[in-house]
């Protein structure tokens, strides 16, 4: 830190805290223009802390590099935000907005940064190429305009990318710790439950269930000591929601934790945050530290006599400790298996004590109930499912990334409206959700609206919110297989039905996808899938078959195909596709002779090459280098009904 | 690993930072280490094996001095990580899972990196290589300052 005195009070009354929080927002209200560039996991691989600290070196180099605290003195500044939280759009980064303008620049690099700092501060102009650009080639002027943005509600994520996670000041800036204070000023325990419940807030880790009803449970349980549980055990494969919440305000989740705290009468909670989650883990640490020191966490927290200490536990590589009891489990020091229930773990949970244990994003949501009330959560969403879903939007989608929307909102609005329909055009096959224990939806439910009960009758799940687009090169057989395959590997191996049960399934589909499959083993597989479910211990076991079910009920026919025709109409399944060249296409260029790993191609010059069938490990390096213009290379597969062979363009 | 210890109050609920805490130093859990670890949690090896063993991030024998880490998440999977988990198993002459002879690279495939919008994913130690391509690993591996490819 250079320059000025660094503001620091001990806050010792929610009245301090509102004084606080005005002098934040007067001094972060000085930044004239403020450069946010997006420090999250996505925009960080794709290079944003190159441009990040070029933003920082120009700025300096103008001699226009004002510190934070010099803002708490009065002084006017440009500044480059540190490392924002994500923006979300991660399929366009590194992304920089410029606020307050709201301006949007994509696909930025450390050599742009000049123009746009001229562009801002001297021309007052904006940077035309670096905008989003529409299909149509029309470019959008700030991120209200581009649809990935204005399709959504921004509830949870409404600080993420426009803070520094870093400093609390600036979380004090917007309404910060005002909803603890709310709550510990002008509620007891019992209200704040009470505005909870009313909100009809469902649980956002996957199963929705009721989290009024939830604490309810806890603050009736019997015994003095309580904990409160953050899972932030994402491990859904395709869902990073709940990493970008950490990373882009982790104060929220930190607020909602205390407010949960006080609601059932707990003293202490724990964060348990999945291992592979390294800069979740460091903002959650700095987030307590400052939190505890400015006394809106800790002891006698804002001079109201509660206390709450949070810790953070990293989890060490298991997937199954995402279910409570097992996570449970794993934070006494054991293995993370679960456990049946009831008793469930508001009741009987830690150490044996009443534990409440909530989603990030649910948590997060907690502070906005109680400081607008539940009459405004209700007010977005459906009926049964208020409120807002967090979805991370992957596959095969135009624009990916980080979406918050309404409940109740179409499957088609998401694909078509926010994620800009299918790479290249493509057509759609299916929507992916809820992750390994969801499952897959066709094209005739594109106008399903979603939430918590209309997924679950589709034969699906929200889960903890990865929704991967499906586009025709992708093979439903394959995707179910992908799916045990995973929790195969992940089956904690303590229940019968999930430990060899998903085992034999898993064998059944490997079967199916080498072209080994019987006519009888599909009527085989959903009669072990029923009975999976109704025989697991725990959400893993009980959930595992749905991909298989649903892809057995929308996509049967490619089912068929694979045990019939021998033939992957997906062109996917590598045992039921081959690559061939095609000799009158084939101008004997030698690239995919020279790049391929096995030397399974032969040729010489002048002569078309030949794929050697025996030899090919089916990599497909030789479609991909293959010059477009030749487009000599293609794959096929099995013989389908007409005997014709099925291929794809490149 | 008194230094280790001089962290912890010796409680059977700090095994799993403690087991953190000790790979961290020695890059995997040494036989040792594990006894010392049970003498000072005081329960017996079998349950420290037993929870370590339980973990996917706890090794048991030697590593390599880079990570390459294939995400084999939804979003991967559905955009060809599998050629590129072959295609570094072909590369590097190791199964997934496996430490080159020379000690120099651990193969894993993960499940999710998170990094779905770039998919697909490879991590070599911590750069992010997204949108890759199976041609293009020799290409990561030759970016790796020790490499000799």
């Amino acid at each position: 830190m250079t320059g000025g005195k660094e503001l620091f009070a001990e806050i010792d009354s929610p009245a301090k805290l509102a004084k606080i929080s005005e002098i934040c927002r007067a001094a972060f209200a000085r930044q004239k223009t403020r450069f946010l560039i997006c420090a999250g996991t996505g925009c960080v691989a794709m290079g944003s802390l190159p441009v990040l600290a070029e933003f920082k070196r120009q700025i300096a180099e103008r001699g226009l590099a004002v510190d934070v605290e010099m803002l708490f003195e009065g002084r006017e500044a440009v500044t480059a935000a540190a490392g924002s939280g994500c923006h979300g759009f991660c399929e366009k980064g590194p992304l920089v907005r410029v606020e307050p303008q709201g301006i949007f620049y994509n696909k930025v690099k450390a050599e742009d940064v000049a123009e746009i700092l001229a562009a801002s501060l001297d021309q007052n102009s904006i940077v035309e190429r670096l905008l989003y650009k529409n299909p149509d080639g029309s470019p959008c002027l700030t991120v209200h305009e581009v649809p990935f943005y204005s399709g959504q509600t921004r509830n949870v994520l409404e600080r993420c990318g426009l803070i520094d996670p870093e400093d609390i000041r600036e979380y004090f800036a917007h309404d910060g710790y005002q909803a603890l204070a709310k709550a510990l000023r002008e509620y007891t325990p019992e209200q704040v439950i009470e505005i909870v419940s009313r909100s009809n807030l469902r649980g956002r880790g996957g199963a929705g269930f009721t989290t009024g009803k939830k604490w309810a449970t806890c603050r009736r349980a019997p015994g003095d000591t309580k904990y409160v549980v953050c899972n932030c055990d994402e491990g859904d494969p395709g869902a990073f929601m709940d990493r970008s919440v950490l990373e882009a305000d982790p104060h929220a989740v930190l607020e909602g934790m205390a407010i949960a705290a006080y609601a059932v009468g707990a003293e202490r909670g724990f964060l348990y945050v999945r291992a592979e989650y390294p800069l979740a883990v460091a903002r959650l640490q700095k987030a307590m530290e400052q939190a505890i020191k400015w006394k809106v966490l800790g002891e006698n927290i804002m001079g109201c006599g509660f206390n709450f200490y949070p810790e953070i536990f990293q989890g060490a590589g298991a997937f199954v400790c995402g279910e409570e009891t097992s996570l449970l489990a794993s934070l006494e020091g054991g293995r993370g298996m679960p456990r049946m229930k009831p008793p469930f773990p508001a009741e009987e949970g830690l150490w044996k004590r009443p534990t409440v244990l909530n989603n990030v994003k649910t948590l997060a949501k907690v502070p906005k109930i109680i400081d607008q009330g539940a009459d405004w959560f209700a007010a977005t969403g459906t009926v049964k499912s208020p409120g807002t879903a967090v979805f991370a939007l992957t596959g095969k989608i135009k624009n990916s990334g980080l979406i918050e929307v309404p409940m109740g909102i179409t499957l088609r609005e998401i694909v078509y409206g926010i994620g800009g329909g299918i790479i290249n055009d493509g057509k759609f096959k299916a929507v992916q959700t809820g992750g390994p224990s969801g499952g897959c939806l066709p094209e005739e439910l594109l106008e399903l609206e979603v939430d918590f009960d209309s997924l679950r009758s589709a034969g699906s799940m929200m889960g903890s919110g990865g929704m991967v687009v499906l586009d025709e090169k992708s093979c439903m057989v394959d995707i179910a297989r992908y799916f045990l395959e995973f929790t195969v590997h992940e089956s904690c191996g303590q229940c019968t039905p999930c430990r060899d049960g998903i085992w034999q399934m898993l064998h059944i589909l490997n079967d199916i996808t080498a072209g080994k499959g019987r006519p009888e083993d599909l009527a085989l597989l959903e009669e072990m899938g029923k009975s999976i479910i109704a025989g697991a211990i725990c959400g893993l076991g009980k959930t595992a078959p749905n991909p298989v079910l649903s892809t057995l009920r929308y996509f049967r026919p490619e089912y068929e195909a694979h045990i019939q025709d021998k033939a992957c109409p997906a062109l996917n399944c590598q045992e039921l596709i081959a690559y061939q060249i095609d000799p009158n296409k084939c101008k004997a260029c030698g690239r995919c002779r020279k790049e391929c790993p096995v030397e399974a191609i032969k040729g010489e010059k002048k002569t078309p090459h030949v794929i050697e069938q025996s030899k090919c490990c089916k990599c497909g390096i030789c479609l991909e280098t293959c010059p477009a213009k030749f487009s000599a290379v293609s794959k096929i597969t099995g013989k389908h009904g007409d005997g014709s062979l099925a291929s794809i363009d490149r | 690993m008194a230094a280790i210890f001089s962290r912890f109050k010796g409680r059977r609920e700090e095994l799993i930072p403690i087991l953190q805490a000790v790979q961290e130093k020695f890059s995997y859990l040494p036989e040792e280490a594990m006894q010392q670890v049970a003498r000072f949690i005081s329960v017996s090896e079998s349950r420290v094996y037993g929870a370590a063993t339980f973990y996917s991030q706890f090794y048991f024998t030697q590593r390599g001095k880079h990570n390459i880490k294939v995400c084999c998440g939804t979003a991967c999977h559905v955009k060809g990580a599998k050629s590129i988990l072959e295609a570094f198993e072909r590369e590097l002459g190791v199964a997934s899972g496996g430490t080159t002879e020379d000690f120099k690279y651990n193969l894993e495939r993960v499940a999710c990196i998170g990094s779905c919008a770039l998919a697909p994913v490879v991590m070599v130690d911590d750069t992010v290589y997204g949108h890759m391509e199976a041609r293009r690993v020799t290409e990561c591996l030759k970016t790796d300052p020790d490499s000799k490819l």
